[in-house]
């Protein structure tokens, strides 16, 4: 039979191939000319697993280990594999509250039901092997091993620093890092960070849309591995370290003690201080919380490079070695001492002793009147047209000696110290207004100048060293190829003689091993030349710090140092024998001076930290 | 035939093959079992008369319309559709068995009134048995089934239904997506320039043109004026609709005086568009679900919501356009094995296609669909009986739709219906209906030397 519309047969097979066409264009569209579809399913099934590096481990000096790695555990937790479990059982063996099981659960449960979220952070490994073997009958739980720091000994934490997980401001500033990452702060741990903390790798996976691992991305050949962090060589002397410790025990105060031929620190004491394992792991956040806001003892607070004190008669080799280089003085120079210096209204105190007194002399007595004309005429010196021109080149010299600023050291909190310049006394009394006179505390190390325990130590270095010093570090070497910051082989020289430190010098020996008037003889060692000077720094609020600073033997010196004992008095007292123990240990390693160190230990001076503090006004400047 | 034969089985044994990857043991069994059970139907249906199917036409009809009505009552909710017979372990989705028997009854229908498709009274019934199934599945709610069942307006066309119908329905669609897309105060003055373009177009008088154009420019100024100082509550839309109106009694007398047919029209038309735009808006956004809306919305790229409604789309364009130009490789989807797009067994099943074998393996699975296809009219045309043919056509719309629809969502090109690629995705009762629809066909085909009409 004939159909009329048998043509229309061609309309309907065009519309099919039109919607054919239209299907193959979009195709094409999406398979072949965009490629941004592939990258979207790469995204959706690759998972990037961080490698964690072990991170480089410290050792002090002579190779003693001093901080190294643990293993710790993180027990996760993928909420949609977990069957019913017995949940009292479960919380004994890992030694937490049926409260905290429920809330970990509920804030898995929130993060992801399939992909799997920490239960709880780093189990300690006694807890995991006795959990280990139980881990089967708990499906959906398993352990991720991570390294957590430890420490050989409990010392040394205001060195070392600690390791905690990365703050999310950071994660947001420095690529580098993610959530979750650790991060050393403070110490040699964040001055190093970059050479300690290795790097990442990378294991890829394939995952499924409920983010469960499927297997390795292309057999592992994109990965890569984590590389260990350099191990670092601290120039620390860890036995020196924890002896200065112990010796600082219920005291106040610091030790600084350094090598003067490479400036490396070899003991690094702050007193009250803390043990660095108190800030691993999951206590650590708790604890540093504790060490923060305990405002009395403040163990966090580093004294030895972040405490100003003013250095008292520690400073009078200083101003002897100014004197000689201006040619103000010469070692025979001989002035009298009437118990003290008086000029016009001023009276500088002085204890007794035989008058007058040469260079050597008053070094070794600690005479006050000597220093304050020696003071006077290096700012009086007839050399420069004023007082304010002669006063900035004596403060030219004590900046070369790393006075007045940051030393430069590997921690970045160092306090700069205080050492004023004419403009702040032209400031103060109006140009012109003031006068050696006025300012002649600063002859005995007070007045306006402030500085670290950490300065006065390199100071001590560059006398030992006769005119030159390495800026105080504490790391001897990094990694394999014992590569070390420029900046720490660089010689820093102070525009003194090196004729002229010798009075100095054979002041501070006297000091120690001189006859009657010697100011610091209970730090004399039979066999050890040490040459010192004591120092008393002015506290306005309770008794003065006790100072010393020393370094031995005179000749070829292995070791400088400065001990601060606050609230102690003389400087005699207290810190000449801390530094007298100090030193014998670290040259002889051994103490012959029993009584003396018994002393010492059992000194406890903790006490005056919480007495009520007593505003002293002086009338008077003295010394020791 | 037997090529056509070949390819199902062809097909059959393909989609055997993906279901053992990207599913379990026990969808891969079952399919199993289902495509068994196929040949097993396949041999009864070759068997049987084919004089069978157009005597018993009305009554398979009547026995599927029942069971649609039934599956609203008894049948089982599945994401929030009742379309579902459960028995047992085996569920039957009776609107895919509802096809064939409106095909059947179609073409029985019109088996001896195929050149009166111009009449209301041979229209009315013929829509009538396709709308009734279209309306029940939409009941479930079922949209995709709806769309299929008008999928035979194609067999309509084909036996001489006004082309004009036909493209105003097209015609509709257009408007109804620009409408979606567009304001339609826009739409509409683009509507009346087109007018006043056909206007010119048939006339050719310039003045005529003019003074209409000024009527109605003068209405809508007055009318916009009057709302702006006083009536103040008048949308921009009722504005056009009221001027339109008023400029429309303005044109009558012309209209009348010069019997002017073909101006009329137009503005009938203009008039109708612009009123439909407005209910189109309207229902679009009082009417239609949210998740329809969404859908709809997603697809003509308002949205880019890739977690919500859009991520099963978005997925689903990663994975077929991540298969590249030569594809993945068999079983190296990486979408598709790690399940990022949900329901590929079933409506995204051409995601696996697209990954795995790439650009090359999408051209061959279309260009097999359009083969059969063109292939199925060719052997409908040649049928003696008008009720083969038009059976065969309603195939040929059937087939057409599912695998349009169906690739077309799953390349980002259609809204998100769920409708089955015919003989791949999984689904028993998807491929009892494709087989029945087909080899009732062939068994037509094989019987075509037979007497029938």
């Amino acid at each position: 039979m004939k159909d009329a519309f048998v043509n229309r047969k061609y309309m309907v097979m065009g519309l099919i191939i039109i919607a054919a066409v239209a299907l193959i264009i979009r195709l094409f569209i999406i398979q072949v000319v965009k490629d941004t579809y592939r990258l979207s399913a790469d995204n959706n099934v690759l998972r990037y697993v961080t490698q964690y590096p072990a991170r480089g481990l410290i050792y002090d000096r002579y190779g003693n280990l001093i901080v190294f790695n643990q293993a710790a555990y993180d027990l996760m937790v993928v909420p949609a594999q977990t069957a019913k479990l017995d949940t009292i059982t479960f919380c004994n063996d890992l030694g937490i509250s049926i409260e905290v099981f429920r809330e970990r659960m509920k804030a898995a449960k929130i993060y992801s039901r399939r992909a799997p979220s920490v239960f709880l952070k780093q189990i300690s490994m006694e807890t995991y092997a006795k959990f280990q073997e139980k881990l089967f009958t708990y499906p959906g739980f398993y352990v991720q091993p991570r390294t957590l720091r430890k420490y050989s000994r409990p010392v040394a934490a205001h060195l070392l620093g600690y390791v905690s997980e990365v703050d999310e401001a950071l994660v947001k500033k420095d690529p580098y890092y993610k959530t979750g990452d650790y991060i050393g702060k403070l110490g040699i741990e964040e001055a190093y960070e970059k050479d300690l903390r290795g790097r990442r790798g990378v294991k890829i996976f394939m995952v499924d849309v409920y983010s469960r691992l499927k297997g390795s991305y292309a057999k592992g050949e994109m990965d890569t591995v984590a590389e260990h962090g350099s191990d670092i060589i601290s120039g620390l002397d860890l036995d020196l370290q924890e002896y200065g410790e112990k010796l600082m025990q219920n005291k106040t105060g610091s030790i600084v003690a350094i090598e003067p031929e490479s400036g490396e620190i070899l003991a690094l004491v702050s007193s009250p201080n803390y043990d660095p394992g108190l800030l691993v792991g999951r206590v650590r956040s708790e604890n540093f919380a504790r060490l923060q806001s305990d405002t009395i003892y403040k163990p966090l607070f580093n004294r030895a490079f972040m405490a100003s004190y003013p250095p008292g008669s520690t400073f009078k080799p200083i101003n002897g070695l100014i004197g000689l280089q201006e040619r103000v003085i010469v070692p025979s120079t001989e002035f009298g001492c009437s118990n003290g210096y008086h000029a016009g209204s001023i009276t500088v105190k002085c204890h007794s002793h035989r008058s007058p007194l040469n260079l050597v002399e008053a070094i070794a007595i600690s005479c006050n009147s000597y220093f304050c004309q020696t003071y006077r005429r290096i700012l009086e010196n007839p050399e420069y047209s004023s007082i304010s021109e002669a006063f900035d080149k004596w403060k030219t010299y004590l900046n070369e000696f790393g006075f007045g600023k940051k030393l430069g050291s590997e921690f970045p909190n160092e306090l700069n110290g205080v050492i004023p310049s004419s403009a702040y006394f032209d400031k103060l009394y109006h140009k012109g207004g003031w006068k050696a006179l006025t300012v002649i505390s600063m002859a005995i190390g007070q007045g306006e100048i402030g500085t670290t325990p950490l300065q006065m130590a390199n100071m001590t270095a560059a006398i030992a060293n006769r005119g030159y010093y390495y800026t105080p570090h504490i790391v001897k070497s990094i990694g394999s190829d014992h590569k070390i910051d420029p900046r720490f082989t660089v010689k820093h020289t102070i525009s003194i003689d090196s004729i002229n430190f010798e009075s100095i010098i054979k002041g501070m020996e006297d000091a120690v091993n001189g006859g009657p008037g010697a100011t610091a003889r209970g730090a004399a060692l039979d066999s050890i030349i040490i040459c010192g000077k004591t120092g008393t720094a002015q506290n306005p609020h309770g008794d003065d710090h006790s100072v010393f600073i020393a370094f031995a033997p005179k000749d070829h010196p292995k070791i400088a140092i400065a001990v601060y004992v606050e609230n102690s008095g003389f400087g005699a007292t207290y810190a000449a024998p801390v530094a007298s123990l100090m030193i014998e240990k670290y040259l002889r390693r051994r103490i012959t001076n029993k009584p003396m160190e018994q002393r010492m230990l059992e000194l406890n001076l903790i006490h005056k930290l919480t007495e009520p503090k007593i505003e002293k006004q002086r009338t008077y400047l003295e010394g020791d | 035939m037997i090529v056509m034969g070949w390819f199902n089985i062809y097909a059959a044994v393909y989609n055997d093959e993906h279901g053992e990857i990207f599913d379990f043991t026990q969808r891969y069994g079952k399919q199993f079992i289902w495509i068994i059970a196929t040949l097993v139907l396949a041999v009864f249906i070759m068997i049987i008369d084919s004089r069978f199917y157009l005597f018993f036409a009305w009554f398979i009809y009547a026995i599927t319309m029942l069971l649609l009505i039934l599956v609203l009552v008894l049948g089982k909710d599945i994401n929030g559709a009742r379309s579902w017979f459960e028995f047992g372990p085996i569920s039957l989705q009776p609107s895919e068995f509802a096809k064939f028997g409106t095909a059947l009854a179609l073409a029985s229908f019109l088996n001896n009134r195929s050149n009166d498709l111009s009449k209301l009274k041979v229209i009315a019934p013929a829509v009538g048995i396709i709308l009734f199934p279209a309306l029940l599945t939409s009941l479930q709610p079922d949209l995709g089934s709806t769309i299929v069942f008008f999928s035979f307006f194609l067999v309509l066309f084909r036996e001489g239904m006004s082309p004009f119908i036909f493209v105003s329905g097209l015609l509709m669609v257009l408007l109804f997506f620009l409408t979606v897309l567009f304001n339609n105060v826009y739409l509409g003055i683009v509507l009346i320039a087109i007018a006043f373009l056909m206007v010119w177009l048939s006339t050719r008088k310039w003045k005529l043109l003019l003074t209409g154009l000024v009527t109605m420019l003068f209405i809508g100024g007055i009318l916009y004026t009057l709302n702006y100082f006083v009536i103040k509550s008048l949308g921009n839309e009722t504005i056009l609709v009221i001027t339109l109106l008023l400029s429309g009694v303005a044109y009558a007398y012309y209209f009348y005086t010069k019997k002017a047919i073909t101006l009329f029209v137009i503005y009938l038309f203009l008039m109708g568009s612009v009123l439909y735009i407005n209910s189109v808006d309207f229902a679009f956004n009082h009417v239609l679900k949210p998740h329809q809306k969404e859908r709809i919305e997603i697809m003509l790229g308002f949205k880019t919501d890739t977690h919500g409604t859009g991520y099963n789309v978005n997925q689903s364009i990663i994975s077929v356009g991540s298969g590249g130009f030569k594809g993945k490789g068999y079983l190296q989807g990486t979408q598709t094995k790690f399940k990022f797009v949900p329901a590929q067994s079933t409506d995204f099943i051409f995601c696996t296609v697209g990954e795995e074998w790439g650009f090359l393996g999408s051209l061959v699975v279309i260009g097999l669909y359009v083969f059969l296809l063109i292939r199925l009219i060719i052997l409908a045309e040649r049928q003696r009986s008008n009720f083969s043919r038009i059976y065969g056509y309603g195939v040929v719309s059937i087939l057409f739709m599912h695998f349009f629809i169906n690739i077309g969502m799953a390349i980002g090109l259609v809204p998100v219906i769920g409708i089955p690629l015919p003989f791949f995705s999984y689904g028993g009762s998807s491929l009892w209906g494709f087989t029945l629809l087909l080899f009732i066909f062939l068994r037509l085909d094989a019987g075509k030397t037979e007497y029938l009409a």
